[in-house]
């Protein structure tokens, strides 16, 4: 969009935005009153449960069900021949694509079951117990096959294929060759081998990160009742129920209009709670069954058999000139994609090298099948794994160039007008900006020295998405407005929006009364993730208020008999040339009747200027030589948010990015034994860092405007993880000389790490 | 969840009769903090549901000359906000107080985390250095095990069938004692032990001399040991005398025999196991200092 | 199959009887048979504290507690932490922090916060957050829930 003038307003003097107002569903939520979709009930409402497979990798001999079928209180049982056939066709699925064919046969296992977790069959009963029972009834003969776990055994030439048919699109082409390996793609800035051939200095590493969740302390759920009518109402807790609409009515075989989605309040999604897994379940067995289905994962199912983010093998080469400056880069990534084609590495190479400007890049990207579950995003997915390359080699050729971190990371830094190595060029970003207010914070300036501690920084990029969005509001009579909009709240975004419609009409944010509707109820809204949410879905509730206000100054005109291009609004008030007309939007309201009856504003967006985000992080800790354990000592992150709507709930992504990045650094894991068995389905044995484990995360929000938002607005929300790895890391290093590459750095590998640099063990 | 009766009995004896092969199998319920999970994930299959908490002698924390009475169905928070424990059983404070949560910890027992009988329990330890026992009663009466013979493997205690702890028994702490708890997990809380290690030490009168030690460490073996060869090392040894402790810490690094799971891996225990060690002597030696 | 067992027990300060399954827990029968959904499940093992309720004063985890175990204790959950007067100071306090994002771990969290200070009025941000080191929380990274606990035990000093 080079030609598009800037949507940037440029106000400088905002009343309601900036702000940090209760939220509008805050007291519904700390009262315990807010309704999540694990708490509906429902006259004759039957409970589901779902048989899973024990195994990584095995073929179905045979499945039987009577058993299960004649344990009292059980009303249907399913397994995958109940869902629909599906044609090899790509849909756009929210934060992805996927082929029906896949999202069907993770569903239900389709004759395999690729993970340890997998679904298999599902019961309708009674009570949760006895569909637990019936469960355990169901009999199932297995022909187990060897797993493949890690990226390396995926990809040799006698690996075990987990999807038969599968052939690798190689550059953009179909190989026709079958293979674990489901794409391969490559970015080329400049000329790879010219610019190693120019730098002075190159260093070369290996990096291995674990599988890990999002870890939503809600597990998925779904309640789907299938009317008389051929109705089908489903109520679930996702980050996108138009595209829960869309998943499921492709799955049962039905037009979209058949199925409505009630999005409930969501506990937690972070790029998890996007694809369906328990809806159309819950849907055939009320089809089935006549009577309302309600279905809750358990905590060992969400961890088993939900998305969580690729585990990866990166090889990263870097190289600098004499003085500082960054030539060559070069990324060889490969990402596992669990059991069916995932898309993880192609993000991550779109940020591996985002921050800096380096004339000659190289990146070759592979997604690869391993008996893992189908991964998911995860909060900037992708980019947190190639950070953690990128950012610690830098660290590592600044100790050798001997120069400060953050003094090379401004002197290289990506700026307006800078091209990315997959293509686009950047507009106004703030990527600078982020560096400086780390160098000038009061943290940066203040030693931490000490035996076994240490300090890291490090940068992250996330580019951000936009989307469709959609806003509808009617003006009550008392002068507030109701809003309805379609995206889920999950960490205050009713309000941000709000108040973005409440600036341009000249209200408080508390007049605004924001609902979040079903997808009946509102225009169509695509996922809260991305980053997208208070950019697109703001973008939509501002372009509904500039409605409102048009139609109103018609009302204002009419009142007065004179011509609308003679009202004028401004702070609140319509006025006129003739300084006897005023009138405050309260009073309008008021007048709705008698100037033409209820008035209503509506917008769709699908804006284009989406703004990318930039991050630094700045990490203090200290490690225990003896037990290998690391302690944060003190953090900060800053961020560029473009402009914050909600101060308090950007700093709120910052602060959970940075403990998400924290988690991910240290401790959390997924463990495989060798059978491809998942060991710690558990949050006890899945470590999330506990708020003991913790410090205060302090923040620096920076606002280096979007040149493609009314308000400037850049999404927040996923940025803040990617720079956490890397920045703590980077302080392992200086605090105890080791350099890790494998994540989580948890204490045994810091031991490991700690004997081998002693020659010990 | 399968489907169970419940029973609180009132008495040891209406529980001893209710513990009767006849009832299939029983979930002796105190806390329930491990129980009820493995009813819920772990595939334990119960008949009878059996709450120990309505007989007197299983909530009992009282304090006597013979000792530390509790009651098998004590809770952690129970034990560990007891004046006389926090006065004269610190080391007791140390494990009761890192369990799980405040939550866990406001439920879950020592009886419990005995019968339990994981490898990596926290409270054994502490039990074990301190000369503790467990009280057993069953169909034939009443009798006493010392702790360290408690357990027998992974989940597995000395209790026979019919069987019943009803309280784990400490006796007073000798002048110029002092005993040390401390484990490590990968997290501040809410995790397993990797490993833990409990020390106890008797000093001199003029607490400068060990006259005598109990190492016991967790988590790397099918058991917690109580290693022998640790505290003949320190006996007769300086307070400060480093070779002695590091004697202490090779003991326990030899005595260590355990696994790798997703937990740590046997280099690592075993590491682990001098390190805690080490640690536990010096916090020990400090409070007898300080006795 | 076992029969029902009748339970008497006092939640947020009114009597209440039930009729329970041996098998179910305490947060089962919140839930699902008392309309108290206020008490979230989020890991029904005891690793999360999203179903934290309080027993006779102290905070335990409502999924390992069963529901016969309930009977002639007193019970608070969430549902019963304000007061016809309005929010408690912790519940304010959270909505001016923005110390809750998605919410889910929100009830829980408020309650464990309120047995700790109702026995300790005035606790260091150390023994906050190990107090709370029971109750996970995904999206905030704990900062604002400390000051908001902190905040809370400030304006309930004066």
């Amino acid at each position: 969009m080079a030609t598009k003038t800037e949507d940037y307003l440029g106000i400088t003097d905002y009343k309601v935005i900036g702000t940090r107002p209760i939220r509008h569903d805050g007291v519904d939520k700390v009262v315990g009153r807010a309704k999540y979709g694990a708490d509906i009930d429902m006259a004759g409402m039957l409970h589901g449960a779902v048989a899973r497979s024990p195994h990584a990798h095995a073929r179905i001999k045979s499945l039987d069900t009577r058993k299960a079928e004649a344990l009292p209180g059980v009303k249907a049982v399913i397994a995958v021949a109940d869902l629909p056939l599906q044609e090899d066709k790509i849909e756009e699925l929210g934060e992805g694509a996927a082929n029906l064919q896949h999202l069907r046969a993770n569903v239900l296992a389709d004759g395999k079951v690729l993970y340890h977790g997998h679904a298999i069959a599902a019961v309708a009963a009674t009570d949760v117990h006895t569909a637990q029972e019936a469960v355990d009834l169901i009999e199932i003969e297995y022909e187990v096959l060897q797993p493949v776990l890690t990226v390396r055994e995926a990809m040799q030439a006698d690996a075990p294929l987990l999807l038969e048919d599968l052939t690798t699109q190689s550059l953009g082409e179909d190989s026709e060759k079958k293979s674990n390996v489901c794409t391969h793609f490559r970015h080329e800035l400049g000329d790879i081998e010219k610019g190693f051939a120019e730098a002075d200095l190159v260093i070369e590493r290996e990096f291995f990160t674990a599988t890990v969740h999002q870890g939503y302390i809600e597990p998925q759920n779904a309640t789907a009742l299938w009317g008389a009518d051929g109705q089908i109402t489903v109520w679930c807790s996702t980050q996108g129920a138009f595209d829960v609409r869309a998943q499921t009515a492709q799955i049962l075989e039905v037009p979209v209009s058949q199925v409505k989605v009630v999005p409930m309040e969501i506990g937690g999604g972070f790029g998890g709670k996007i694809r369906i897994y328990l809806e159309p379940l819950a849907a055939i067995l009320s089809k089935k069954t006549g009577r309302p289905v309600k279905m809750v994962m358990s905590r060992t199912e969400v961890l088993q058999a939900t998305g969580p983010t690729a585990g990866s093998v990166i090889r990263c080469k870097m190289g600098v000139d004499k003085a500082g400056n960054l030539i060559a880069a070069q990324a060889d990534m490969r990402y596992e994609s669990g059991s069916f084609p995932g898309s993880w590495a192609a993000p991550g190479a779109m940020c591996i090298f985002a921050p800096y400007n380096i004339p000659h890049v190289l990146i070759d990207g592979y997604e690869v099948l391993v008996n893992k579950p189908w991964t998911m995003a995860y909060r900037a997915p992708g980019a947190t794994n190639a950070a953690f390359a990128s950012e610690t080699l830098i660290d590592e050729l600044c100790e050798q160039l001997g120069v400060d971190p953050l003094a090379f990371r401004l002197k290289n830094s990506a700026k307006e007008g800078t091209r990315r190595a997959d293509g686009p060029v950047y507009p106004r970003i703030g990527h600078e900006q982020c560096v400086e207010t780390a160098r000038d914070s009061e943290h940066y300036a203040t030693q931490f020295n000490g035996k076994n501690r240490g300090r890291g920084v490090a940068s992250g990029f996330w580019f951000n998405v936009g989307l469709k969005s959609s806003a509808a509001a009617s003006v009550n009579p008392d002068g507030t407005v109701s809003l309805v909009e379609g995206s889920t709240d999950i960490g205050g975004t009713r309000t941000s929006i709000a108040m973005q419609l409440a600036e341009v009409l000249g209200i408080g944010a508390e007049e605004v009364k924001p609902q979040v509707v079903d997808t009946d109820s509102v225009g169509e809204t695509d996922v809260t993730g991305g980053s997208r949410t208070t950019f697109a879905t703001g973008w939509a509730a501002y372009q509904c208020a500039l409605d409102i206000k048009a139609q109103m100054i018609e009302r204002a005109a009419k009142l007065w008999e004179i011509a609308v291009d003679d009202v004028v609004f401004e702070d609140g008030y319509f006025s006129s040339s003739d300084a006897s007309k005023t009138i405050s939007f309260k009073e309008l309201a008021g007048r709705l009747d008698e100037t033409g009856g209820p008035l209503m504003g509506r917008a769709t967006v699908n804006p284009p200027g989406v703004g990318g985000a930039f991050a630094v992080m700045i990490a203090d800790v200290e490690v225990d030589t003896d037990t290998g354990k690391v302690e944060i000592l003190r953090v900060s992150m800053i961020q560029d948010a473009g402009k914050a709507i909600h101060p308090s709930y950007v700093e709120g992504q910052m602060q959970g990015g940075t403990a998400q990045g924290i988690g991910w650094a240290l401790n959390e894991e997924y463990a495989y034994n060798a059978d491809g068995l998942l060991t710690n389905a558990s949050l006890l044995d899945y470590r999330m860092p506990t708020c003991l484990d913790l410090p205060m995360i302090e923040t620096h929000i920076v606002e280096v405007p979007n040149p493609g938002h009314p308000y400037g607005v850049r999404g927040v929300g996923e940025v803040p993880i990617v720079p956490p790895v890397a920045a703590v890391a980077n302080a392992i290093y200086d605090a105890i000389g080791v350099r890790l590459t494998i994540l989580p750095m948890s204490p045994g590998e810091i031991l490991k790490a700690l004997w081998t640099k002693n020659g010990t063990t | 969840m399968n489907a169970f009766d419940y029973a609180a009995p009132r008495s040891v004896d209406e529980a001893i009769s209710l513990l009767d092969a006849e009832n299939g199998d029983v979930g002796i319920l105190a806390g329930g903090t491990d129980l009820i999970a493995q009813l819920k994930e772990g595939g334990r299959k119960i008949d009878l549901l059996l709450d120990l908490k309505r007989i007197p002698e299983a909530t009992a924390l009282t304090f006597d000359e013979a000792g530390l009475h509790i009651g098998a169905a004590t809770s952690c928070a129970q034990i560990y906000t007891f004046d006389v424990v926090q006065s004269l059983y610190p080391a007791l404070v140390d494990c009761t107080s890192l369990i799980g949560s405040i939550q866990i910890q406001n439920r879950g027992s020592m009886g419990g985390n005995f019968c339990n009988a994981s490898p990596a329990a926290d409270t054994p330890p502490s039990v074990i250095v301190q000369g503790g026992a467990c009280r057993i009663v069953g169909p034939n009466g009443a009798r006493e095990v010392v702790a360290e013979d408690f357990f027998v493997g992974p989940g597995q205690s000395a209790l026979q069938p019919g069987e019943l702890l009803i309280a784990i028994r400490i006796p007073p702490p000798v002048a110029n004692s002092g005993a040390f708890f401390l484990r490590f997990i990968p997290r501040n809380e809410m995790d397993i032990a990797v490993a833990n290690a409990a020390a106890s030490v008797v000093l001199d009168a003029d607490k400068t001399t060990i006259l005598s030690a109990r190492i016991a460490i967790g988590a790397v073996a099918p058991t917690p040991l109580l290693v022998a060869d640790a505290g003949a090392a320190l006996a007769g040894k300086a307070v400060d005398d480093e070779d002695a402790l590091e004697a202490a810490c090779a003991a326990s690094r030899a005595a260590a025999n355990p696994i790798s799971d997703m937990r740590g891996t046997i280099e690592q225990r075993v590491h682990l196991s001098g390190v805690l060690t080490g640690r536990a002597i010096r916090g020990a030696i400090q409070r007898a200092k300080e006795s | 199959m076992p029969g029902k067992v009748h339970v008497t027990t006092t939640i947020n300060g009114e009597s209440v009887e039930f009729l329970c399954e041996p098998r179910q827990t305490i947060l089962e029968v919140l839930r699902d048979q008392l309309d108290l959904t206020g008490t979230k499940e989020g890991c029904s093992n005891g690793n999360c504290g999203a179903c934290s309720i309080l027993v006779n004063g102290g905070v335990i985890d409502a999924c390992l507690m069963m529901a016969v175990e309930a009977e002639g204790e007193e019970l608070t959950t969430i549902e019963g932490v304000a007061s016809a007067e309005g929010l408690h100071p912790l519940q304010q306090k959270f909505l001016e922090h923005a110390a809750l994002q998605c919410g889910i771990c929100t009830p829980g969290f408020i309650v464990a916060a309120k047995a700790l200070l109702d026995n300790e009025p005035t606790p260091s941000e150390e023994r906050i957050r190990l107090y709370l080191a029971g109750n996970l929380c995904r999206c905030t990274g704990y900062d604002k829930i400390v000051r908001a606990v902190q905040d809370a035990a400030s304006a309930m000093a004066e």
